[in-house]
C-alpha cells in the first residue's frame, strides 16, 4: 500500500499520521505527548506507527512535517515538505469539508484563527501575548482539582449555573477560581464556567474582528473537551464541528501537502524510514560569541557525524546535510 | 567632543561622516544587540516600546565607550516618542552618566529652535559655507544608501543563490563608507546599483509583492523586525518598505507636503492625526492595493497606540480593497519562531490568493 506520512510535532503534543494514497483512509496514527523532548518524542512515534502498520506493505511516498518542531523533525525523518500549522491545519480541513469557513484550532500553547472563503485562506490569527484558554493552562487546572484532563469537558456538562470566571489572564483566571472555590461553588459549575472564561477570551483576542461563519471546525487537542465545544456552540449560536481527527489535523495536513508536493513536482521522497527510531540522535548546543547578540546554536549529530545545525541569528552556522 | 546617535537601518553611515567632517570623533552606535536590548529593558519603564528601551540600551552601550554627546530627534506627538529624548536624557543621568543630549526637534514646529541647536553642532572654526557643504556630502551618501537598499529588495527576489544580494549589500556600505570626496560621493548612487546588478538572478520567477507598513523605528531597524526584508527577499518576495530616513527627514525639515498624497488616500478612513505613522499606514495600505500589491504586512511595536489605533482600521480597509494585511506586534519577548510561522502562513495565503484570481505575473 502507498501511504503519505504527516508529522505534527507541538509543545505538548507529537502526532503522527499515515494516510493511504486516496488521501481519505488512515493507516495507522499516533497521539504522544511531547515531554519537552522532540527528538525521543519523533522516535517514539514512529516506534508506535511501525507497529500498528507492522504485516502490512506500506510504502511511504511522501513525508510532510508541521508544528512548531517541523524544521527538526524534518530532518529526523526527511521531510519533503515542511510547512507552518496554520497552512497544515487549513489544509486537512478543506480536505474533509471543501465548504469550511472557519477554522478554531487551538492547541498546547497556542491558539488559531482560520478564515477560509472558496477552499482557500483568506486570513488567519494567532494569540500573540497570552497563552490563556490553551491547553496547558486546561491540563494545569485539572491537575489542581485532581480530575483527568479527559473527564474535564463530562464535568463541564454536567453544570447547572456555571460560575463567572475572569478569564482575561490565565494567572488571574486561576486566582478568581481559587476565590469561587473557597467560597463553596461545586467544581462542575467552576468547570463550566472556566470553559466559558477561555471561549470569551479566545473570541475576543484571537477571534477579534474576524468574520466567523459556519461550517465552523472546532480542531486541535482542546476540541476533545465537550465543556468547550459547549461554550462555543452557545457564544457564536450555532453549530461546531469537531472532525473525527480533531486531534491530528496537522498531521494529516502535512501529509497531504506531502502528497500534492511529491505528485506535482514528480520527486522521490527523502524518508529516511521508520529505522530512524532506532538512531542515535544527540544534540550539543554552544553559544556563539562572535557578536554581542550571543546566539544559541544547536548541533545534530548521528554517532559523531554532524547532519544538521541551526539557531545563529546571521546564519553563518547554517549546515544542513 | 566624542559624539554618537542612534542606530538606524545603514544611516549611521552617513551620521558618521557628517559629526567626523564637522571635526568631531564619533562612536559609531554598535548595532543592537540581545546586549542592547538586556540594558535598555533593565532601565526602561516597562511599558514602554521597544525602540525606547533599543535606544536606551544603544546610548548605554555608546556612553560606556567614551560618547560626551548624543545627537537625537525630537518629535512634535501625538506620539510619545517625541519625549523620548527628554526622559532618555533623565535615565541616563539619573544613573550617574555624565553627557550632552542634542535633540533636534522639527524646524517646521520651532525653526528658531531648529537652528539654535543645529549651530550648536556646527564648530566656530567651520563657516556656514563649509557646514552646508558637509551637510550636502552627508545627505548625499544617505540618499545613495536608501536607493540602494530600495534596488537590493528588487533584487534578491530574484537572486539564483540565497544570500548573494545581502553579501553584496555589505560590500556597497564598504564603499559609500569609505567615499570621501566630492567626486566619488555623487557617484555612490549610480555605483551601488550597477554593483546589485552584479548579483545574478533568475528573471523568470514571479515574485509576491508585499508592502511593509509601520512604526518607523521598528520598520527601518531590522534588529527590532528580524530583519524582515532580508527574510522574506531570500523567500522570493519583493518588500516594498514604505519609509526611508531620507523621505522622513525631506517631510520633516522642509517639505511637510510630501506625504499628503498618503494622507489623502487615507482621509476615507482616518482624518485625524494620531502620531507616529498611524495615518500613514492606513493611507500607504490603500496604495499599495491600487498598485497592485499582493499583501501588506504591518510592523507595530506592543503598546504603540498610533498603530493599535491603525491595525482596528486596517481591518475594513482590508476587506474593501481586498488586500491582505498581517500585523505584527514586536517587543523584546516576541519568539523568533512565532514570526516566522505568521511569515510563511501569510506567504501561503497570498499564493492561494493570486492563482485564484489569475493574476500570476500581472503584479507590477
Amino acid at each position: 500500500m502507498k501511504a503519505y506520512l504527516g508529522v505534527d510535532v507541538g509543545s505538548v503534543s507529537t502526532n503522527l499520521v499515515l494516510m493511504e494514497e486516496n488521501g481519505e483512509s488512515i493507516a495507522g496514527d499516533v497521539y504522544i505527548r511531547t515531554l519537552g523532548r522532540p527528538i525521543e518524542a519523533i522516535q517514539e512515534g514512529m516506534k508506535k506507527l511501525s507497529q500498528q502498520v507492522e504485516g502490512q506493505d506500506i510504502e511511504v511516498r511522501g513525508v510532510g512535517t508541521t508544528g512548531s518542531a517541523r524544521n527538526l523533525s524534518g530532518v529526523i525523518v526527511g521531510a519533503d515538505v515542511v510547512k507552518n500549522e496554520i497552512t497544515a491545519h487549513a489544509t486537512a480541513a478543506i480536505n474533509v469539508e471543501p465548504t469550511v469557513q472557519t477554522i478554531m484550532e487551538i492547541g498546547g500553547q497556542d491558539s488559531k484563527i482560520i478564515l477560509l472563503r472558496n477552499g482557500i485562506v483568506t486570513d488567519f490569527a494567532m494569540n500573540t501575548v497570552c497563552a490563556a484558554g490553551t491547553g496547558s493552562f486546561l491540563d494545569q487546572q485539572a491537575a489542581r482539582l485532581n480530575i483527568p484532563i479527559e473527564e474535564f469537558g463530562e464535568y463541564a456538562l454536567l453544570s447547572k449555573y456555571p460560575v463567572r470566571i475572569a478569564g482575561r489572564c490565565s494567572v488571574f483566571a486561576e486566582s478568581d477560581m481559587v476565590h469561587k472555590q473557597q467560597m463553596g461553588h461545586k467544581t462542575e459549575d467552576l468547570i463550566a464556567g472556566l470553559s466559558q472564561a477561555l471561549v470569551r477570551n479566545y473570541l475576543n483576542n484571537v477571534g477579534k474582528g474576524k468574520e466567523i461563519l459556519p461550517p465552523v471546525f472546532f480542531q486541535g487537542g482542546v476540541a476533545a473537551n465537550e465543556g468547550i465545544k459547549k461554550a462555543f456552540e452557545e457564544e457564536l449560536g450555532f453549530e461546531v464541528i469537531v472532525p473525527r481527527y480533531f486531534h491530528i489535523m496537522g498531521a494529516l495536513g502535512a501529509a497531504i501537502l506531502a502528497k500534492n508536493e511529491v505528485e506535482k513536482n514528480g520527486i522521490k521522497t527523502k524518508f529516511k524510514g521508520f529505522g530512524v527510531s532506532r538512531i542515535n540522535y544527540t544534540v550539543s548546543s554552544f553559544e556563539c560569541k562572535g557578536c554581542p547578540n550571543l546566539c544559541e546554536v544547536i548541533n545534530i549529530n548521528v554517532d559523531d557525524s554532524l547532519i544538521c545545525r541551526w539557531g545563529g541569528r546571521c546564519g553563518k552556522w547554517e549546515y544542513n546535510e | 567632543m566624542k559624539f554618537s546617535f542612534p542606530h538606524m537601518g545603514t544611516s549611521h553611515v552617513a551620521f558618521k561622516y557628517l559629526l567626523e567632517n564637522l571635526g568631531y570623533e564619533v562612536i559609531n552606535p554598535p548595532t543592537p544587540s540581545k546586549k542592547t536590548i538586556t540594558l535598555g529593558a533593565r532601565y526602561s519603564p516597562e511599558f514602554a516600546c521597544m525602540p525606547f528601551k533599543v535606544l536606551l540600551g544603544t546610548y548605554m552601550e555608546v556612553l560606556d565607550k567614551g560618547a560626551e554627546a548624543i545627537v537625537t530627534s525630537g518629535g512634535i506627538g501625538p506620539c510619545r516618542a517625541g519625549f523620548y529624548g527628554v526622559l532618555h536624557e533623565k535615565i541616563l543621568k539619573d544613573m550617574g552618566y555624565d553627557f550632552k543630549m542634542i535633540i533636534l526637534d522639527p524646524p517646521l514646529y520651532d525653526i528658531k529652535e531648529f537652528f539654535n541647536t543645529v549651530s550648536l553642532l556646527r564648530p566656530k572654526k567651520i563657516g556656514w559655507r563649509g557646514f552646508i557643504n558637509v551637510v550636502k556630502d552627508s545627505w548625499a551618501k544617505l540618499c545613495a544608501l536608501d536607493e540602494m537598499e530600495k534596488e537590493a529588495n528588487l533584487v534578491r527576489a530574484y537572486e539564483v543563490n540565497k544570500g548573494d544580494t545581502t553579501k553584496k549589500v555589505n560590500e556597497i556600505i564598504e564603499v559609500i563608507d569609505a567615499a570621501s570626496t566630492r567626486k566619488e560621493i555623487m557617484g555612490l548612487q549610480e555605483k551601488s546599483i550597477s554593483m546589485l546588478h552584479e548579483v545574478p538572478q533568475n528573471k523568470l520567477r514571479k515574485p509576491l509583492k508585499i508592502g511593509l507598513i509601520g512604526e518607523i523605528y521598528v520598520v527601518i531597524e531590522p534588529f527590532m523586525n528580524y530583519d524582515i526584508e532580508r527574510l522574506l527577499g531570500e523567500m522570493g518576495v519583493i518588500v516594498h518598505r514604505s519609509i526611508y530616513v531620507t523621505e522622513y527627514t525631506r517631510h520633516t525639515i522642509w517639505d511637510r507636503k510630501a506625504e499628503d498624497y498618503i494622507k489623502e488616500a487615507a482621509k476615507p478612513y482616518l482624518e485625524l492625526m494620531i502620531g507616529g505613522h498611524g495615518v500613514n499606514s492606513v493611507g500607504e495600505t490603500i496604495l499599495y492595493a491600487q498598485d497592485g500589491y499582493d499583501g501588506v504586512i504591518q510592523l507595530a511595536p506592543f503598546t504603540c497606540i498610533p498603530e493599535i489605533v491603525s491595525k482596528s482600521i486596517l481591518v475594513k480597509v482590508s476587506e474593501d480593497y481586498g488586500i491582505p494585511v498581517l500585523t505584527l506586534h514586536i517587543d523584546e519577548q516576541t519568539g523568533e519562531a512565532g514570526i516566522r510561522t505568521r511569515i510563511e502562513a501569510f506567504l501561503d495565503l497570498l499564493h492561494q490568493k493570486r492563482s485564484l484570481s489569475g493574476k500570476e505575473g500581472m503584479a507590477k
